[in-house]
Order: structure tokens, then C-alpha cells, then sequence
């Protein structure tokens, strides 16, 4: 269970997130600088949040005084253009989570190609990561992002990236891998379409007004 | 008319910068080159050129990578007054910059109390040769390592550290592989700078075969000294370096 409940002061308006994110997935929808992208950064620890807390599993990864940085938050987390590191190839790629773990190079080796292999991305290993095309390039990002198996996962605007007939079949896709895991995901779009397909369970964010306790907060329904 | 004009006004101003240089080159005859390459003093100069620039170097990446690091993405007061400060050294003439060593380093300059207390002579040693290189070619390398981090994506970083990889590692695995082309672009125009020094080098470091008589200074005293075929022979080898980094900076732009 991902349990968020922070408070972020943001240029237009004060961000106010109260959720709990059981396992399977959580679609969290809402417009475009609603701060969407903002509450991943903040459960993933790539930006502090002014106060509140955020737990994982019963782990506090910030709240008073604690924070935990990102690289030891064990979140995975998968990029709106995907961040795959240009200068390695698609198995270093999903390699990376392993190399910082410090697993030794044969399981390393290994563990990347069964990935790869349920990824359907066997055949593009050696290829560098700018060589590929938008959905062969999120499916990469979603293998590098579980390689390391994280607690939680966050994806954001997965699908934004991609052109409107390859987002059908990536839609359909993601669902089903996405429906294979057994921890807490969450994903972030603007895309109603989306809600379709994840609609298991759905958030919405909307833009709030400026002022403490008077700012976005999270409406849920469809649960 | 015009075109005729540009076409005439180019061709003068490179064939002026030609000439001299192919000049240089025909002058120089293969054995007598290498003779005059294998003398003491040609070859000292030489050895210590390759010392102090490769120290130089060392010195600029060890402290100027961090520098350009906070210059890029440090968000500190003064910061624009410190990158103004890093590109000082480019315009200020190399004598002026040898004088103010020398009254800040030299044996009786401002720190020279400290420096006796510790005793340490810098002025007319290796050392000063090697600072006053670092003075004057240090801008170059923190000029590109600063370009290079400022337009390398931070999202990349920021994939990095989720995937649990601390700021250290990141830095070395990520950050730097993305600015590599911009780091070595400075890198060897930083290096190409340190083996041209001359002016600030002649005032802080003097003249003296094997300590501080670097390639350059050679040339100007084996020129003084009337030994032309010597001057040439380490001129036309300076060119060669010249040419070949020219040709290294400019590879990685063609595509």
C-alpha cells in the first residue's frame, strides 16, 4: 500500500494530495497542469514535499524530518518521454536498476534477458535506446523500471508519447502487463481514453484555488 | 562585383594566415630537423612542455569540472559574477597575467610570508609554469564543461537516481557520458592552450632549460641565441600539434 497525504506549494496554486494506492492500478486523470506529473516527483522522491508524508508498505519515505532520496525510495518510475539513458544500449538500459543494486554481472545478464524476452525487445538488446521506435521505447522503460523489482511503480502519461493509432495497441498492452503486477501502480493521465482501459480504479485531479487547505486536493470515485 | 570582392578579401586574409605556416614547414629539412630536435635543450624543452601541460591539465579537470558543474546547475549568489570571473584569464593579455602572478606568488609578493613560513618557492620553478597554464587555460575547459551540463537532459539524472543510483554514481554514469563531447572539446582545447603559453610563463616561470623552459620559450631563445634551424624545428612540431587538434576539435561537429 502507497499511502500519500502532502501539501506542495506550486507557482499558481497549493497542491494537496490525500491517497492511498493499494496494489493493481490506480489511474490518476486530470488536465494539463493540474500537478499530475508533480505528485509522482513527490512520491518518488525527486522533489520534497513542504509537509505531510508519504509511506510505502508501512515505510516512511518522508514525513517530519525523514526523507528519503529517490535512489533508495525502491519506486520505479516510467518517464512521460521514457529517459532512456541515449548512450547505452537497450540491455545496459534495463541493466541499470541491477548495476545499482550491485547484482553480480551473470544474474545481471540473465535477469535482463528474461525481460527483455517477456517484453518482446529480445532482438533489440544491443541496439542503442535512440534507435527504436516510441513503443518499442516505452516497453523498454517499463523493463528497466521493474528490473530492479521496486515496491511501487509510476508511470506518467505513458501513452502521450506516442502517435494515435500505436497508442490503441500500446494501450491494450500496458494493461496487460500492467495487470500482471502485484504492487501498488499509479498512472498519470490527461487522456479519458485511459480511464477505459485502467479503469480498475480512477482519481481525478483538478486545478484548485491559491491557499493552504483551499488548493487541488484528490476527488476519488469509481472505486 | 561584390562576390568579386569576397572572394578576393577571403582568399588574402587565409593565404596570409597559409603562407607564414607552409613557410614555416618548407623551411625545415628532414634530417637537420630531426638533429636539431635531439639536442639537450630541445629535447628538455620537450619533456617539460609534455609534463607541465599533462599536470595543467590534471589540475584544470580535477578543480573546473566541479566548477562547471555548479555554474551550470547551482543556483548560488554571485553565480553570474563568478562566470564572469572564469572567463577573465581568455581576455587578459598572458604578460599581465604573468606580472600578477608574480606580485601574488613571486618572492616578494603578497603571499610571499606564507609561502617562506611553509617553505615553498614557486616563481622560476616547474610550478609556475604549470600555473601559469592553468591560469590562462583553464577558461576553456570550464567554458565547455559548462556548456555541456547545461543542455544535458536533467530528467536523465533524474531516471537515474530511481533506478538507485546515488548522485556520485550518476554523475560519473549518466552526466559526464552526456557531456563527453562537450568535456573533450575543452579539454583539448584547454591542453592546446597550456602547450602555447608563453607570455605569462616568461614573467612567473623565467626562461630556464629543464625547469621552465617549456617548447614555446624555446623558440624564443633559440631564435635570440640565432640558432634558427633549432627555433623552426620545435616551431614546425607545434604546428603539428596545433593542426592535429584543430582537426580533433572539429571531427565530432561534422555530423
Amino acid at each position: 500500500m502507497l499511502s500519500v497525504a502532502v501539501a506542495k506549494q506550486l507557482r499558481d496554486f497549493t497542491l494537496s494530495v490525500n491517497l492511498n494506492v493499494p496494489s493493481g492500478v490506480t489511474a490518476l486523470l486530470g488536465p494539463s497542469g493540474s500537478g499530475k506529473t508533480t505528485v509522482l516527483r513527490l512520491i518518488a522522491g525527486l522533489l520534497r514535499p513542504d509537509s505531510g508524508t508519504v509511506e510505502l508498505d508501512g515505510r516512511v519515505l518522508s514525513g517530519g524530518r525523514a526523507f528519503v532520496p529517490p535512489y533508495r525510495r525502491d519506486i520505479g518510475f516510467v518517464f512521460a518521454e521514457y529517459a532512456l539513458f541515449p548512450h547505452l544500449t537497450v540491455a545496459q538500459n534495463v541493466a541499470f536498476g541491477l548495476r545499482a543494486r550491485g547484482d553480480a554481472a551473470g544474474a545481471r545478464r540473465r535477469r535482463v534477458t528474461d525481460l527483455l524476452e517477456r517484453f518482446e525487445m529480445s532482438a533489440f538488446a544491443e541496439q542503442r535506446a535512440d534507435e527504436l521506435s516510441s513503443g518499442q521505447r516505452q516497453r523498454v522503460a517499463l523493463a528497466r523500471a521493474l528490473a530492479f523489482e521496486p515496491r511501487a511503480l509510476l508511470l506518467d502519461e505513458p501513452l502521450s508519447a506516442l502517435d494515435p493509432r500505436t497508442r490503441v495497441r500500446v494501450r491494450a498492452e500496458l494493461r496487460g502487463l500492467l495487470a500482471a503486477l502485484t504492487i501498488p501502480v499509479l498512472l498519470v493521465t490527461h487522456d479519458e481514453a485511459d480511464r477505459e482501459a485502467f479503469s480498475e480504479r480512477v482519481l481525478h485531479l483538478a486545478a484548485g484555488r491559491i491557499g493552504p487547505g483551499n488548493g487541488t486536493s484528490l476527488v476519488q470515485d469509481g472505486v | 562585383m561584390i562576390r568579386g570582392a569576397i572572394a578576393v578579401a577571403s582568399a588574402l586574409l587565409v593565404a596570409f594566415i597559409v603562407l607564414p605556416l607552409a613557410g614555416l614547414v618548407l623551411h625545415v629539412e628532414p634530417r637537420a630537423y630531426l638533429a636539431a630536435l635531439s639536442t639537450v635543450s630541445a629535447r628538455n624543452a620537450l619533456r617539460l612542455s609534455l609534463l607541465t601541460t599533462t599536470l595543467a591539465l590534471g589540475l584544470t579537470i580535477a578543480f573546473g569540472t566541479p566548477l562547471a558543474y555548479a555554474l551550470a546547475r547551482g543556483r548560488f549568489p554571485g553565480r553570474r559574477v563568478v562566470d564572469a570571473i572564469v572567463d577573465l584569464p581568455i581576455v587578459v593579455p598572458p604578460a599581465v597575467a604573468g606580472l600578477a602572478l608574480l606580485l601574488v606568488f613571486g618572492r616578494n609578493g603578497t603571499l610571499a610570508p606564507v609561502l617562506r613560513a611553509l617553505g615553498i618557492q614557486l616563481s622560476f620553478t616547474t610550478a609556475a609554469v604549470v600555473m601559469a597554464q592553468v591560469f590562462v587555460a583553464s577558461p576553456f575547459y570550464v567554458r565547455a564543461a559548462r556548456g555541456g551540463f547545461t543542455t544535458s537532459d536533467r530528467t536523465l539524472e533524474d531516471a537515474s537516481a530511481t533506478l538507485g543510483m546515488g548522485p556520485l554514481r550518476t554523475f560519473a554514469l549518466v552526466t559526464v557520458p552526456l557531456a563527453a563531447p562537450a568535456l573533450v572539446g575543452g579539454i583539448v582545447l584547454s591542453w592546446a592552450r597550456a602547450l602555447g603559453e608563453f607570455g605569462a610563463t616568461i614573467m612567473f616561470a623565467g626562461n630556464l632549460s629543464g625547469v621552465s623552459q617549456t617548447m614555446p620559450l624555446a623558440v624564443y631563445l633559440d631564435l635570440e641565441g640565432g640558432d634558427v634551424a633549432g627555433a623552426t624545428a620545435l616551431a614546425v612540431t607545434l604546428v603539428a600539434i596545433s593542426l592535429a587538434v584543430v582537426i580533433a576539435v572539429r571531427a565530432p561537429a561534422r555530423d
